[in-house]
């Protein structure tokens, strides 16, 4: 994927020479204080970012489409996945309790955390206990979400990322935009820019072979320092108690095949019952991804290797919650592919750092408000419902529906602004009373059509900042058809 | 057979010739529509916030006046999937009048190609076309199949119905059926990220030399119209049901016309009493 990625992140053409645009790196970036709608302005602020930014995803997203429809049986490989998935989380604790059993057979040591802390700290234990400073990284998003970066950096362990786009993440300070293409949102030019800073490359330079061929080069030098691979996992097998990662650029085997520790931190959701199930999911995984057939690299660890250690940390940070929720366990179904990310129309405009959390995008935001409501309750309003999410998810989440039921819970627990609140018991007032709604629909449309445009189109009119109003008539259609018709059907 | 008509209340109020031409698109095949008196809204705009106290009595009060009807017609997708596919968060599944109406409650192209069974329109419009998906029109009610699915032998409900008016071009936007960014309350609550959507689908059908947008949600157009007349681009919206009566163009251009329809002299329209 490195030159994809770069490709994709370079496909701003139109690139204002000179002047590099300031990434909206927030510094409550990850802690969500933020609300989605200031955030997202930021970046639509800049029509020719989020021009390339939507166009570099739906490119993705026609990928997606082409491989999805290649497949014949594409529709039943999704219901299929979902009923696994269902299943797998239905009975996580036995599959669980199997897994451990069959990787404790392996020669692997299982390990449990209740979250992301306990995570933390079993990693740095682990390290620590064997004298390892240097560790190298293959992407995952569950360390994302337990922040162990900066928990190891801050023990004196250097960490590196060496997935490429989380690699020129890491570099720029900033936590990935996006779960599987984590360097989206920036441009080759700006990658060339901080090689040449850091790197040492020559100045200007943006071609994408030049710059990956850069980063290897570095980075190899990472992974012969290393005395440890921390990698993420895409499916833990319960029947085998194996475990499979997914990249595109290797970096995940080359990780754990020169140092002799490995460790693999997953989330609890990622376990599948058996072997024969992993062909489902490999089938959609990529396809959905990044509109490939399949990832270039999918490795299957047994236990450790002759001589290595392999520790595997199951993590549950709310997940337990999430599995207790009727309304949105259907989330831990998700393969984290990233499919609605790149459709949401949403998304696609406003950036993955807009949302403020570690898992943005529709799926992102039905499971972070889960873990803090208030601070989140932004999110299942960041979307427009047009459905296109539950359209591409490969495991049949109905996410569209799940963000609706979300908002009926935050309003529920209080989470939805006074102004908000008021103002739809207002209409909601009008709406249930005819004589209301034609008094104030008369109000409505004789203020639209008499005032003067200053009074209409006032700062408080949200609306009108950026659209006309609808140019108001002198009847409605009741008046219309009372005329013509004589009174109405009673 | 009893057949009303609902009216969305943002339609009654701003667009009362959509609601004119879908009366009379009904009425020239032969269907006796009713208005029922006292009709408002389907309840959407407090759903969508999550507003469920203030939803309900909305919600209680369409099935209520509407239960007596066999069947109900609706110009909007998107409150006919409120009916369909969200009353159940207000009433009881045994209900027998809110299952009535859920049942019996039809998008207005829906009821023409899978009711009527129209096969013919005597329209002509000599113009190139681009037609707006709706979201809720398409991958709630099905009207025809998303891009993103492609399920097998799903006919494009208001394609087949644009298909039979006479000297009609297509204009095929590059992205067939992305959201427009209305979204109801989401327009206000994300205006910016709503306007830009919405920037990019009028460039889309501009550049596809489409001449109006069409569209079976008058929301959608709404919002676009409202990005196009502020920005002066070029090219119109227009409603399913304008298009289908044969309404010309710059119909919805002028402020009358948009606003008042050529009902109100009593000519021309099917709203003469019989």
């Amino acid at each position: 994927m490195t030159q994809d990625l770069i490709e994709q992140a370079g496909q701003g053409k139109r690139n204002s020479a000179g002047s590099l645009p300031v990434i909206t790196a927030h510094e409550d970036q990850g802690r969500g204080h933020a609300q989605h709608p200031a955030l997202a302005r930021d970046f639509v602020a800049n029509v020719e970012r989020t021009s390339w930014h939507d166009g570099a995803l739906w490119f993705v997203r026609n990928k997606r489409d082409a491989q999805a429809s290649s497949i014949p049986e594409w529709e039943y490989l999704r219901t299929k996945a979902a009923q696994i998935k269902s299943d797998a989380i239905a009975r996580l604790p036995d599959y669980l309790e199997t897994f451990e059993r069959n990787a404790t057979r392996l020669g692997a040591i299982v390990h449990w955390a209740i979250d992301a802390q306990e995570h933390n700290q079993i990693v740095h234990q682990i390290l620590s206990e064997r004298g390892v400073r240097r560790v190298i990284k293959s992407k995952s998003m569950l360390t994302e979400e337990c922040q162990l970066n900066p928990y190891l950096q801050r023990r004196g362990i250097e960490v590196v990322d060496t997935d490429l786009g989380e690699w020129i993440v890491q570099l720029r300070g900033e936590t990935p935009s996006h779960i599987v293409l984590p360097a989206i949102h920036i441009r080759k030019e700006e990658v060339g820019q901080l090689f040449h800073e850091r790197l040492g490359t020559t100045a200007g330079a943006t071609d994408p072979q030049y710059l990956a061929e850069a980063a290897r080069q570095q980075l190899r030098q990472e992974f012969l320092r290393a005395g440890a691979g921390i990698t993420g996992v895409n499916f833990a097998i319960a029947q085998t108690g194996g475990i499979v990662v997914c990249t595109n650029e290797g970096n995940a085997d080359l990780g754990v095949s020169l140092p002799k520790l490995h460790i693999a931190c997953l989330g609890i959701e990622k376990l599948i019952p058996r072997a024969a199930d992993l062909g489902v999911f490999l089938r959609l995984l990529a396809r959905s991804a990044t509109g490939q057939a399949i990832t270039t690299y999918s490795s299957h660890f047994h236990g450790p290797r002759a001589g290595g250690e392999l520790h595997i940390v199951l993590v549950d940070n709310g997940r337990s919650e999430l599995l207790a929720s009727d309304d949105f366990r259907r989330s831990l179904n998700c393969i984290r592919c990233g499919a609605c990310l790149n459709t949401c129309p949403v998304y696609r405009r406003s950036g993955g750092h807009s949302y403020g959390v570690t898992v943005p995008g529709p799926i992102g935001s039905i499971i972070n408000p889960f873990a803090d409501p208030a601070a989140h309750s932004s999110l299942p309003g960041a979307c427009s419902l047009c459905g296109s999410c539950t359209d591409v998810c490969p495991v049949k989440i109905d996410l569209h529906h799940q963000l609706y039921v979300w908002r009926r819970r935050l309003a529920e627990q209080g989470l939805v602004p006074w102004s908000k609140r008021v103002s739809m018991k207002l209409v909601g007032t009008v709406l249930r009373n005819p004589k209301l709604y034609r008094v104030a629909g008369w109000f409505a449309r004789n203020a639209l059509r008499f005032l003067p445009r200053w009074l209409v189109y006032n700062p408080l009119n949200i609306w009108g900042r950026q659209r006309e109003l609808p140019v108001s008539p002198a009847q409605t259609f009741r008046e219309l058809y009372q005329i013509q018709r004589g009174d109405s059907h009673d | 057979m009893s057949v009303a008509l609902f009216i969305p209340c943002y339609i009654d109020q701003f667009y009362p010739d959509v609601a004119v031409a879908t009366l009379e698109l009904l009425e020239r095949f032969g269907v006796e529509v009713v208005y029922p008196r006292g009709q408002t809204c389907c309840g959407q705009p407090m759903a969508n916030t999550g507003c469920t106290p203030e939803a309900a009595p909305v919600a209680r009060r369409l099935v209520e006046l509407f239960a007596p009807y066999d069947q109900i017609v609706c110009p909007s997708g998107s409150c006919t999937a409120m009916i369909r596919h969200h009353y159940a968060d207000y009433f009881e599944e045994d209900d027998t009048a809110y299952r009535h109406v859920r049942d019996s409650t039809f998008e207005l192209c829906e009821y023409l190609v899978d009711v009527l069974q129209v096969r013919s329109l005597g329209v002509r419009f000599p113009h190139r076309v681009s037609l707006h998906q709706s979201c809720h029109g398409l991958r709630e009610l099905r009207l025809a199949a998303s891009s993103e699915t492609r399920h097998a032998g799903m006919t494009d409900k208001a394609k087949s119905l644009i298909s039979m008016i006479e000297g009609i071009e297509f204009a095929l936007p590059k992205r067939p059926d992305e959201c427009c960014g209305f979204g109801g309350t989401f327009a206000v609550n994300e205006a910016d990220v709503s306007v830009a959507m919405g920037c990019d689908r009028i460039a889309d059908h501009v550049s596809a030399g489409s001449e109006v947008i069409v569209a079976g949600d008058m929301s959608c157009l709404m919002h676009l119209q409202g990005i196009i007349r502020r920005n002066r681009h070029p090219i119109e919206v227009m409603h399913i049901a304008q298009l289908l009566m044969g309404r010309p163009l710059h119909h919805s251009k002028d402020p009358a016309g948009s606003a008042v329809s050529g009902s109100l002299t009593g000519k021309d329209t099917g709203m003469n009493r019989e």
